[in-house]
């Protein structure tokens, strides 16, 4: 087990050189405006932006900024300064780090919770009214755009402009260390709208893995033996059901949180999507880089963590 | 099989059944049509005894097991008819009630022991849930009683398997630990459901020896269901073959076995190999196969199986009726008694069920002839032999 995991370890840190690279070589050769005279700003003699380019290091040839990049990323764990504000890059996504955190973990639980309890019972109640009309709402939620999701949840529950102003709207976010309440309920409407999509699919993921698991012959011997219809449901089919959507959760907080721009930038939560948002807008390849990076390092490590979990959750499974 | 007091498998002795089944009637109703799955079946297990339900996949003796113990109910079946546990009519129970008998006076085991253990909880804690579904003691009393459990159907060292998972037991094992939880709160009357056919030969005897000694240490009844004639043949006290959903032949084991009066009892019987039987012998395997419980044959529901079949045996529907002169002896075939009788001492002596017809001198047989299946004795030996074993080895429904 220890012998599967430092492997994965290393596989991952092999792989994430690869995807560092690609995105350097991504960001000089795909068309962009020029950093340089977008920071030049209204001063854009070639001198000045001669004298930037030197500053920024652009001036050198590709291979030995590319190598400069890697060696500061891998050996210092330095992702550069930021093109625009000149801050370290590092700096200011572990500034956005928390509140794309909270949004991005709380998103998981409330979808964890609505997507196996709406999964569960649409199962058991499989082919009912009930359950056409969740996953008919499952389907139309898998549908909806994020972005159309948050402003119509603006629209209707904000206490700006909302027809029902019952919770903070956009812009309202504080850190949890700052107020927790204040902090809880400017994220209810953000937690909503992240967790709907992801939800939804969970919700037929997981009906679709409790129907097949209740008609297995153990879940015949467990009603045999003479177990009341809750215990075989919850315990017996749901424990067999859940195990693909422990693989998918990882996997799903994993991707989120390198890539919340559009929750994040509707409701302006300053979070690492909406710093990654405002860098792409002013050509501010380190952030964006260091962003990608970190988007990277997380799907990774979740990787590891659900093949280390399955392990656990299933004792059939058993790494050499 | 409209009344009831000529037509029960296992009456014998005034003793109060265990378990009295009474015309039941198991239906389904599905896209393609009603299946009749059982269709008015009448038994009794008395206790400690043994019964032994012998048909093929698909005859409705795995439903009229599951409906026994209410598990049935939620596969939308349509259930009519009694089936009295100790006096209580089980079909009228509450599921609450219901729940209460399974696993506890009633157990069961099934066919195939790795599917039907949980395979993500580890077997101690799938006994110790049996012990506790129904006995309000500690988990370590429950732990206690799951390993000498273990213990008592012969798993070597239990208190270290106790904490196992199925798939770290053998084939054998898995059963002998399925057997175990049924056992869990001694129960009355065990259905056993194909307990050997999932596994190897030598596993097979073991566990039917270990069904046996343990029958007789806690003096429960047992319902064997089985398409293996071999399986009961030492096991089972009273017999009752089932075809499409009926009983066509019920008597105890010995009188099955000795003197067989069905013509697919007799297909059961020269189809599987046993011990004792001369190498010499040929088997001879029941043609087609078992007809649809949707649209099921007019008349014996046997006869477009049956190589003695007379056209006025797709008009009449036989009964279930004592055999002369064998008052707890009953079959449901329209052939006479004597016919039978030199029937099957012309199978007994090695001929094909065209000789046999031929020497029992009924003539009028062939009207059905053109619509059968080619007969087994066209075909090689070998052949005929293989087919038999594909022709039973499905499985149950």
């Amino acid at each position: 087990m220890s012998r599967f995991i430092i492997r994965r370890a290393l596989w991952g840190v092999v792989l994430l050189i690869v995807v560092t690279g690609l995105l350097f070589l991504m960001f000089r050769y795909l068309p962009t405006a020029d950093p340089a005279k977008l920071r030049a700003g209204r001063l854009q003699s070639p001198k000045i932006i001669a004298a930037i380019r030197r500053d920024l290091g652009l001036d050198k040839s590709t291979f030995a900024q590319f190598w400069l990049y890697m060696k500061n990323v891998f050996g210092h764990f330095n992702l550069g300064y930021s093109y625009y504000s000149n801050a370290p890059v590092k700096e200011l996504i572990l500034d956005r780090l928390p509140a794309t955190l909270s949004l991005v973990l709380g998103g998981a639980i409330v979808w964890l919770v609505t997507g196996v309890a709406v999964g569960i019972v649409s199962a058991i109640r499989a082919r009912t009214r009930l359950d056409r009309a969740s996953m008919g709402t499952a389907l139309v939620l898998v549908s909806a755009p994020e972005y159309w999701l948050g402003l119509v949840a603006l629209y209707l529950f904000s206490e700006d402009i909302g027809k029902v102003p019952i919770f903070p709207g956009a812009g309202s976010y504080v850190g949890l260390t700052t107020d927790p309440v204040k902090w809880f309920e400017s994220l209810i409407l953000p937690w909503l709208v992240v967790a709907a999509g992801t939800a939804a699919i969970y919700a037929r993921l997981v009906r679709g893995n409790m129907i097949e698991t209740m008609s297995e012959d153990y879940i015949r011997t467990a009603r045999a033996k003479g177990l009341s219809e809750r215990r075989v449901v919850l315990r017996h089919g749901l424990r067999a059901a859940i195990n693909p959507v422990v693989t998918v959760i990882g996997l799903d907080i994993g991707v989120l949180l390198g890539s919340s721009v559009l929750v994040e930038t509707v409701f302006q939560i300053p979070g690492i999507g909406r710093l990654n948002y405002v860098a792409i807008t002013h050509a501010d390849f380190p952030i964006v880089q260091g962003t990608v990076v970190l988007a990277a390092l997380c799907i990774i490590v979740a990787n590891i963590l659900v093949d280390i979990g399955y392990a656990f959750l299933d004792p059939r499974v058993r790494y050499s | 099989m409209s009344t009831t007091e000529h037509s029960q498998a296992g009456a014998s002795g005034g003793e109060d059944p265990l378990l009295l089944v009474e015309d039941l009637r198991v239906q389904f109703v599905t896209e393609d049509g009603i299946v009749h799955a059982v269709d008015g079946i009448t038994y009794q297990v008395l206790p400690g005894r043994t019964l032994g339900i012998v048909g093929e996949s698909g005859s409705g003796k795995t439903v009229s097991s599951l409906t026994t113990i209410g598990l049935t109910r939620r596969m939308g079946a349509h259930i009519s008819g009694r089936i009295l546990f100790e006096g209580r009519d089980l079909t009228q129970l509450s599921e609450e009630r219901l729940r209460r008998i399974r696993g506890n006076e009633i157990a069961m085991i099934f066919q195939d022991p790795l599917s039907s253990l949980h395979p993500l909880f580890r077997v101690g804690s799938q006994l110790v849930e049996a012990v506790r579904a129904h006995r309000d003691v500690s988990k370590a009393a429950a732990r206690e009683r799951a390993i000498e459990l273990l213990g008592l159907v012969g798993i070597p060292d239990p208190s270290r398997r106790v904490d196992d998972y199925p798939h770290e037991f053998s084939g054998g094992m898995r059963q002998r630990a399925m057997i175990a939880m049924a056992l869990a709160n001694e129960p009355k009357l065990l259905i056993a459901d194909e307990p050997t056919t999932a596994l190897d030969v030598t596993v097979q005897a073991q566990i039917l020896a270990l069904l046996e000694r343990l029958q007789r240490e806690l003096s429960m009844a047992i319902v064997i269901i089985t398409h293996d004639l071999g399986v009961v043949a030492e096991m089972a006290d009273d017999l009752a073959v089932m075809y499409a959903g009926r009983m066509v032949e019920t008597a105890s084991a010995e009188v099955v076995f000795s003197t067989p009066e069905h013509p697919y009892t007799w297909g059961l019987l020269k189809s599987i190999p046993m011990l004792g039987t001369s190498r010499e012998e040929e088997l001879v395997p029941i043609p087609g196969t078992p007809p649809s419980l949707i649209r099921r044959p007019s008349g014996c529901h046997f006869h477009p199986r049956c190589p003695y079949a007379k056209p006025r045996h797709a008009e009449v529907d036989p009964q279930l009726e004592p055999v002369p002169g064998r008052p707890h002896h009953h079959v449901a075939c329209l052939l006479d008694s004597g016919v039978r009788r030199r029937l099957w001492g012309g199978l007994q002596g090695g001929r094909t069920p065209d000789e046999a017809l031929a020497d029992a001198g009924v003539t009028d047989a062939a009207g059905l002839a053109g619509t059968m299946p080619p007969t087994p004795s066209a075909r090689q030996p070998g052949e005929a032999a293989r087919a038999g074993e594909a022709d039973l080895a499905g499985g149950p429904a």
